[in-house]
C-alpha cells in the first residue's frame, strides 16, 4: 500500500524579509491506487506543491511522507510529468535515451525495459530512436509519462499535462492516464486548472486557492455539494464559462486578484 | 557545419581563418631566417619590388617579418582565449555543481570582475610580471574569463530552468552528469560562437599591448610590435605601419566573421520564399447590405506557406460571430488580416474586404486610419504584453482620442478615465495614472476593452481574449463584452479555441480547420445539429462538466494538419472516419443551406459506431 | 509556472535598491583599492631595486624603501596606504618626484575630454542610425540595405581604435595633411583622436540599437499601438524607442568603460597628453606609485559609469528595481 501525504507543508520563495508564501500549510493525501485531482488557478501554488514533492523545491516547514516515511529524494519513488511538451524533453537526446535515464541503476536489461514502458503508453518501440523534434505534442506527453513510469515510481505527479495540447489531442492523453491508472493501480496526483478535465479523471478532488487547500473530498461530493465559496465559484465558472446565466451584480465581487 | 560552409559568409570566413592558421604554422618554419637577416645596405628603405613593405632600421624585410609574426600573434591569442574560456567555463558552470550558496558567491565574484575592463588587468599584470608576453597572456586570458563566465552562467541558468533538466533531476540524474549530458550540450553553440569571437578580440588586444610596448619584447616580435616600430616612421615609410595593421585587421576579422557565420548557421533559417498557390474557391457570399464586415475569399500568405486559404464570412450589425479552431487553423491570422494588422512579409488578398461599407483592400493605411481607429476595437490574447510597459495606462487610452478625435490632452485624459470607469475598473482616477505592471491580468484586459471604447466601435475583434486568464476572471471579461454589445450595439468577432465559450457568447459560430471554414452555423445548434464530422468530433473530444466519467473520451486520430502540407482534397480527410476517395481528391466547397454552411461531401452522414464516442 | 500567492509589502523599493547598489559599489571599491595596493607587493624581488636599476647604491635603495614605508609589516603598510588614500595622498613619482595626485590632476582632463567627446559622438550617430535601420529593415524589408549595414558595421566594430588611428593618421595626416597628427592644441587636434575612438563604439551601439528596436517593433504592445491606428512615426518614437533603450544603455555603459582601453591606445598614437600615455611611460619606467594611482583612477571611473548606468535603468524602467531582487 503506497500513500503519499503532504503534512502541513509550507513553501516560501525569496529571502526572509521579502519572502512570498507559495504553499501555505497544505495537508493532502494521495491514497493507494487513486487519482487525486488538484485544481486551482495560476499562482495558487499547485505546481509548487508538485515540485516540492519531487524535491525540486525545498520545503520550509511540514513534511512530505511516502508510506509514513519522509521521501528520500535519491530513491525517486515519486515521479513527475511536466506541463510543456516542448521543453520537457532534452532536444539533444533520443527518446530512448531520455527514458533509459530514468530507469533505476539496479535494473538489468534496460533496453527491454525502455521498449516495455514505451509500449505501456501506446508508442511504437522504434520511436525510441527518434528525437523530440520529430514527435507531436501529444506523443511527447506520452514520452513524458513513459519516462515517469520507467522510474518504477509509487506515485506519479502530472502537472498540467494537457493544458499545452490541442483540444483534439488532449482526449487521447486523458484516456491514457485513466487507462494506466486502472491497469497499474497507479497512485496519481493530477494537477490542472481545468475543472472539467480534473472531474473526468479524478477519484478525489482538492481545490487550491492562494496557497491553501480550501476544499478536499471525494470527487462526487466536492462537485455536488461544495462547501467553500471559491469552489462554488469555480464550479459555476466551469458549468457556465461565459457567465450568461447570472448577469447579476454578484459576479463582479470576485476580488481583483493581486 | 556543412550548412555553415554553404553560405557565402561562412565559406569566406572559413577560408580566411584557415589561411591565417596555416600561415601561423608554416611561416615561422619557412621564413624565420630570412626575416631576421640583417642587411646594412638596405636600412629603412620604402616599399619596392624586392621589399614589398620596405625594410626596418636593421635592413630586415618587413613583409617577411609580418608573415613570420603570424605565428606568435595567432598562438598567443589562441592560448589567451583558451585560458579565458577554461576559467570562464569553470566559473560559469560552478553554480550548477556547487549548489545554491557557493553558486551565489561565484556569481557575485563574476559580477564584480566583469565590470573592470581588460586593459586594467593588463596594466596590473604588466606591473606584477614586468612587461612581456607572460603578463600579457595572463592579462588577456583573465580579461576574457569574466565575460565568458557571465555568458555561461546566463545560458546555463536558462537551460537549468527548463523542464527537461527538472525531469532529469527527478529521474535521479546526478549534478555532474546533468551538467555534461543535459546542460552543456544545449549551451555549446553560443559558447563556441563567443569563443571564436573572443579569439579575434584577444588577437587585437595582444596587438594593442605589444604596440604600447607592454606585450611581446625584443628580440621576439608580433604584429603589434611591428606596427609600433612602423608608426614611428609613418611619414617616411607608411607601408611598414600599414602592412602589419592590415594583417591584424584581416586576422581579427577572420575570427569574428567565422564566429558570426557559426551563429547564423546555428539559428534555424527561414524557409525559402515560395509563391502562394492561387486556387479557385467558390464564392459564398452571405452578403447583406447592413453587414458591418464582409469578407470574401480572404487569403493570408507568408513566404513558403499560405495559412489562410480562402475564407468568406460576414458579420451583421450588432451580431456576435465566433471563430473556433485548433492552433494552426488560421483563426487568429484571419482576425489580424481583417483588422489590417498583417505586416510584411505577410500578404493579404481578398475578393472582398468591406468594413462599414468601405473597401479596405485598396489604398494605404492612412486612408482608413480614422475609420479603423474609431470604429474597430481590438482585444488581444495576452494582456501582460499588450500594453506599453513604459507608459501610464491612462495615457495609452488617451492617445486614441488625441489622435482620432482631435481632443486636447486634458479632454482625452478625462475620456480615458471615463472609459476605465465604463469597463468597471475601480478608482479609475488613480488607476489611470498607474503603469501596466501594477494591473492584474483581468483588469488589464478590461482596460484593453476600454481602449477600444475610446471611439464608437461598430465591431470588436477579440482574439482569444480570455485564454491567458483564470476561469473566474474570464467570466468577468466575457460578461463585460456582452454588456457592451447590449449597450452600444457593437458587433463582436470572437476568436477562441474554446467551443463552450464561443457557443455561449456568440450568435453564430464559424469552425476553421487548416486555413478554411469547414462549418458555419447558429451557436444554439452547435451541440445539437452540427453537420461536419470535424465539428462533431471536436465537441465530443472535449470533456465538460457533464461528460460520462466511465467511458473513454472520443478521440480524433492523427494530428492537426499544417497549412503548408494541406492536401489537395479535404484537409480533414486523413483523420475523418467518413473519408472516401472523393474527399481525398477534391476539396469540398462551403455550401449554403438555410443560413448554415458546411464544407463536407458527407455532411450529416452518421459516424460509424466504434469510430467515435 | 511560478506560484506567488501573497507578497509581503515591498517596503520602499528605492531604498532597497540604493542599499543593494551601494553595497556592491563598496565591495568593488575595496577590491580595486586592495588590488592596487597588492600590485606593488606582488612584484617578484624588490620593486625599488627594480625601479632604480642594478647600478643604484644599496644606501639609496634602502633610503627609498624607508621613505615608501616598505620595511613595515604588510598589514601596517596596508593601513597606512588606506589612510593616505583617504586623505588624498598618493605618494610621489619615483622618477620625477612630483606628487602622483598632481600628475593625475594635470593629465586627467585631457583624457576625460577625449573619452567624453567620443562617447557623445558615438551615441549621436548610433541611436538615430540604429533606429532608422530597424524601421527600414523590419520584417525582412530592404534586404540589400540590411546587408550593407550589418556587414559595414561588423567590420568597423572589429577594427580596434589604434589601428583606425594609424589609418586616419596616414590618410588625413600624411596623405591629405588636413589635420595634425599629434598633440592637443586647437579644434583640429581633436578631430582624429575623437574619430578613431568613436567609430568602433558607434558601430557596436548602432547594431545593438537596431536589434533591440526590431525586437520591440515585433512586440505585442506595438501591435496594440498599430491597432490604435497611430501614425508610424508616433509608434516608433513613443511606443518602440523608449522600450528599446534598456539594452542600449547597458551596452553603452560597457562601451564607455572599455573606452579606458581605447584612450590609452589612441593617446599613444596621437601623443595625447593624457593619463593613457602617462601610464604606459610609467610602466616602462617602473614608476610604480604613478601606475598605482592611474589604475585607481581608471577603476574608479569604470565603477562610476556602472553605477550611473544602473541608476539610469532604474529610473527609466521602474520595474527593474523590483525585478532584480
Amino acid at each position: 500500500m503506497t500513500e503519499l501525504a503532504f503534512e502541513d507543508v509550507t513553501v516560501r520563495f525569496g529571502t526572509r524579509r521579502h519572502a512570498t508564501t507559495a504553499v501555505d500549510g497544505v495537508s493532502l493525501t494521495v491514497p493507494h491506487g487513486k487519482i487525486v485531482g488538484l485544481v486551482g488557478e495560476s499562482g495558487s501554488g499547485k505546481s509548487t506543491l508538485a515540485r516540492a514533492a519531487v524535491g525540486l523545491v525545498p520545503v520550509d516547514s511540514g513534511r512530505i511522507v511516502l508510506n509514513g516515511h519522509p521521501i528520500d529524494p535519491r530513491t525517486h519513488n515519486v515521479q513527475m510529468v511536466f506541463q510543456d511538451p516542448q521543453s520537457a524533453l532534452d532536444p539533444r537526446m533520443s527518446i530512448g535515451e531520455s527514458v533509459a535515464e530514468a530507469i533505476p541503476r539496479r535494473a538489468r536489461n534496460r533496453r527491454a525495459r525502455v521498449a516495455e514502458v514505451l509500449d505501456l503508453v501506446d508508442l511504437p518501440v522504434d520511436c525510441g530512436r527518434l528525437y523530440p523534434a520529430q514527435l507531436s505534442g501529444g506523443q511527447r506527453q506520452r514520452v513524458g509519462l513513459a519516462r515517469a513510469l520507467a522510474g518504477e515510481p509509487e506515485v506519479v505527479i502530472a502537472d498540467e499535462i494537457t493544458s499545452a495540447l490541442d483540444v483534439s489531442i488532449q482526449g487521447t492523453v486523458l484516456n491514457l492516464v485513466r487507462d494506466l491508472q486502472r491497469r497499474m493501480r497507479l497512485s496519481l496526483l493530477f494537477i490542472s486548472h481545468d475543472l472539467a478535465v480534473v472531474r473526468y479523471v479524478s477519484d478525489f478532488i482538492a481545490v487550491m486557492y492562494r496557497g491553501r487547500i480550501v476544499e478536499h473530498g471525494p470527487a462526487g461530493q466536492v462537485l455536488t455539494d461544495p462547501q467553500d465559496p471559491y469552489t462554488r465559484e469555480l464550479l459555476a465558472a466551469a458549468a457556465d464559462p461565459a457567465g450568461q446565466l447570472d448577469l447579476g451584480e454578484n459576479g463582479d465581487t470576485t476580488p481583483a486578484h493581486r | 557545419m556543412k550548412r555553415i560552409l554553404r553560405t557565402p559568409l561562412g565559406a569566406t570566413a572559413a577560408a580566411l581563418l584557415l589561411a591565417v592558421l596555416a600561415l601561423a604554422v608554416v611561416a615561422p618554419l619557412v621564413w624565420t631566417d630570412r626575416a631576421n637577416a640583417i642587411d646594412t645596405a638596405q636600412i629603412m628603405h620604402g616599399s619596392s619590388a624586392a621589399h614589398w613593405l620596405g625594410t626596418d632600421a636593421l635592413g630586415r624585410d618587413v613583409f617577411l617579418r609580418v608573415l613570420v609574426a603570424t605565428g606568435i600573434s595567432v598562438w598567443l591569442a589562441l592560448l589567451a582565449t583558451g585560458l579565458g574560456v577554461l576559467i570562464g567555463l569553470l566559473l560559469g558552470a560552478a553554480p550548477v555543481v556547487l549548489g545554491r550558496r557557493a553558486g551565489r558567491f561565484v556569481t557575485a565574484v563574476v559580477n564584480i570582475a566583469v565590470a573592470f575592463p581588460g586593459l586594467l588587468l593588463a596594466l596590473f599584470f604588466a606591473v606584477v610580471f614586468g612587461v612581456g608576453a607572460t603578463g600579457a597572456l595572463l592579462a588577456i586570458g583573465l580579461a576574457v574569463a569574466p565575460g565568458f563566465a557571465r555568458l555561461t552562467q546566463t545560458l546555463v541558468a536558462k537551460v537549468s530552468g527548463l523542464d527537461y533538466v527538472a525531469a532529469a533531476r527527478v529521474a535521479g540524474v546526478g549534478r555532474i552528469r546533468l551538467l555534461f549530458r543535459h546542460i552543456l550540450p544545449n549551451v555549446a553553440e553560443p559558447l563556441v560562437v563567443n569563443a571564436a569571437i573572443a579569439a579575434g578580440s584577444a588577437l587585437l588586444a595582444f596587438a594593442g599591448l605589444s604596440f604600447l610596448g607592454l606585450g611581446v619584447q625584443p628580440p621576439s616580435y608580433d604584429w603589434g610590435r611591428l606596427l609600433g616600430e612602423g608608426l614611428q616612421a609613418i611619414y617616411l615609410r607608411p607601408a611598414a605601419a600599414l602592412g602589419p595593421g592590415a594583417a591584424v585587421v584581416i586576422a581579427g576579422l577572420a575570427f569574428h566573421l567565422f564566429g558570426e557565420a557559426l551563429a547564423k548557421g546555428f539559428t534555424r533559417h527561414t524557409p525559402p520564399v515560395r509563391v502562394r498557390r492561387a486556387e479557385p474557391v467558390p464564392a459564398v457570399g452571405a452578403t447583406n447590405d447592413d453587414a458591418v464586415l464582409v469578407v470574401e475569399d480572404l487569403r493570408v500568405g507568408f513566404p513558403g506557406v499560405t495559412p489562410v486559404r480562402g475564407v468568406s464570412f460576414s458579420v451583421g450589425k450588432g451580431e456576435a460571430v465566433g471563430i473556433v479552431g485548433e492552433s494552426g487553423s488560421g483563426k487568429s491570422l484571419t482576425a489580424l488580416a481583417v483588422a489590417r494588422l498583417i505586416e510584411h512579409p505577410g500578404r493579404v488578398e481578398a475578393r472582398q474586404l468591406t468594413f462599414q461599407g468601405r473597401d479596405l483592400r485598396n489604398g494605404n493605411a492612412r486612408r482608413h486610419r480614422h475609420l479603423l481607429g474609431t470604429s474597430l476595437a481590438m482585444v488581444f490574447q495576452d494582456p501582460m504584453t499588450s500594453f506599453n510597459p513604459a507608459m501610464r495606462i491612462g495615457r495609452q487610452l488617451a492617445e486614441v482620442a488625441e489622435q482620432h478625435q482631435g481632443s486636447t490632452r486634458k479632454q482625452a485624459w478625462q475620456r480615458a478615465v471615463d472609459r476605465l470607469r465604463a469597463v468597471r475598473i475601480p478608482d479609475p482616477h488613480r488607476r489611470a495614472r498607474q503603469y501596466p505592471h501594477e494591473f492584474s491580468g483581468g483588469m488589464r484586459q478590461r482596460a484593453m476593452i476600454g481602449m477600444g471604447l475610446m471611439g464608437k466601435p461598430a465591431l470588436i475583434i477579440a482574439d482569444e481574449p480570455t485564454t491567458a486568464l483564470d476561469v473566474t476572471v474570464q467570466r468577468q471579461v466575457l460578461r463585460l463584452l456582452a454588456s457592451i454589445r447590449e449597450d452600444d450595439g457593437a458587433a463582436l468577432l470572437l476568436i477562441s479555441h474554446d467551443i463552450a465559450i464561443v457557443s455561449q457568447v456568440c450568435d453564430r459560430v464559424l469552425v476553421m480547420y487548416a486555413g478554411r471554414i469547414v462549418e458555419d452555423l447558429p451557436a444554439d445548434e452547435l451541440y445539437t445539429a452540427a453537420r461536419h464530422p470535424y465539428t462533431r468530433a471536436l465537441l465530443a473530444a472535449v470533456p465538460d462538466m457533464t461528460t460520462d466519467r466511465d467511458r473513454p473520451l472520443a478521440v480524433i486520430p492523427g494530428r492537426p494538419v499544417d497549412a503548408a502540407q494541406a492536401p489537395p482534397g479535404c484537409a480533414y480527410a486523413p483523420r475523418c472516419p467518413l473519408a472516401d476517395k472523393r474527399c481525398i481528391d477534391t476539396a469540398p466547397p462551403l455550401r449554403d443551406g438555410d443560413g448554415r454552411r458546411v464544407a463536407c461531401w458527407n455532411a450529416d452522414v452518421p459516424v460509424p459506431v466504434g469510430e467515435q464516442a | 509556472m511560478t506560484a506567488i500567492v501573497h507578497t509581503r509589502q515591498w517596503d520602499r523599493p528605492w531604498a532597497r535598491f540604493a542599499a543593494r547598489r551601494a553595497g556592491r559599489l563598496l565591495v568593488s571599491l575595496w577590491v580595486l583599492v586592495t588590488a592596487a595596493f597588492l600590485m606593488i607587493h606582488l612584484i617578484p624581488g624588490d620593486p625599488v631595486r627594480a625601479a632604480l636599476g642594478p647600478t643604484a647604491s644599496v644606501r639609496l635603495v634602502e633610503a627609498r624603501r624607508a621613505a615608501l614605508g616598505l620595511n613595515d609589516p604588510l598589514w601596517l603598510q596596508y593601513l597606512h596606504y588606506l589612510r593616505d588614500l583617504v586623505s588624498g595622498d598618493m605618494h610621489s613619482s619615483m622618477v620625477s618626484g612630483l606628487p602622483v595626485a598632481q600628475v593625475i590632476g594635470d593629465r586627467l582632463p585631457a583624457t576625460l575630454e577625449l573619452a567624453g567627446y567620443a562617447f557623445v559622438l558615438a551615441g549621436l550617430v548610433a541611436v538615430p542610425l540604429g533606429t532608422g535601420m530597424a524601421v527600414l529593415t523590419r520584417g525582412g524589408r530592404r534586404r540589400p540595405a540590411e546587408l550593407a549595414f550589418t556587414s559595414t558595421s561588423a567590420v568597423l566594430a572589429v577594427i580596434p581604435e589604434f589601428l583606425l588611428a594609424v589609418g586616419l593618421v596616414y590618410v588625413f595626416g600624411v596623405q591629405l595633411g588636413w589635420a595634425p597628427v599629434a598633440g592637443r592644441a586647437g579644434f583640429g587636434s581633436y578631430v582624429l583622436p575623437v574619430l578613431s575612438l568613436a567609430v568602433g563604439p558607434a558601430a557596436v551601439l548602432s547594431r545593438i540599437m537596431r536589434v533591440e528596436m526590431l525586437t520591440v517593433l515585433d512586440a505585442d504592445h506595438v501591435r496594440t499601438a498599430r491597432a490604435k491606428r497611430l501614425p508610424d512615426w508616433l509608434i516608433t518614437v513613443r511606443h518602440a524607442l523608449p522600450n528599446a533603450f534598456t539594452a542600449t544603455i547597458t551596452i553603452g555603459g560597457l562601451l564607455l568603460s572599455s573606452m579606458v582601453a581605447g584612450t590609452v591606445l589612441a593617446e599613444n598614437v596621437f601623443a595625447w597628453p593624457g593619463l593613457g600615455s602617462t601610464v604606459v611611460q610609467s610602466i616602462l619606467a617602473k614608476d610604480y606609485p604613478v601606475v598605482q594611482g592611474i589604475v585607481l583612477v581608471y577603476g574608479l571611473g569604470v565603477l562610476v559609469v556602472n553605477l550611473a548606468v544602473d541608476v539610469l535603468l532604474a529610473v527609466l524602467d521602474p520595474r527593474s528595481t523590483i525585478r532584480e531582487s
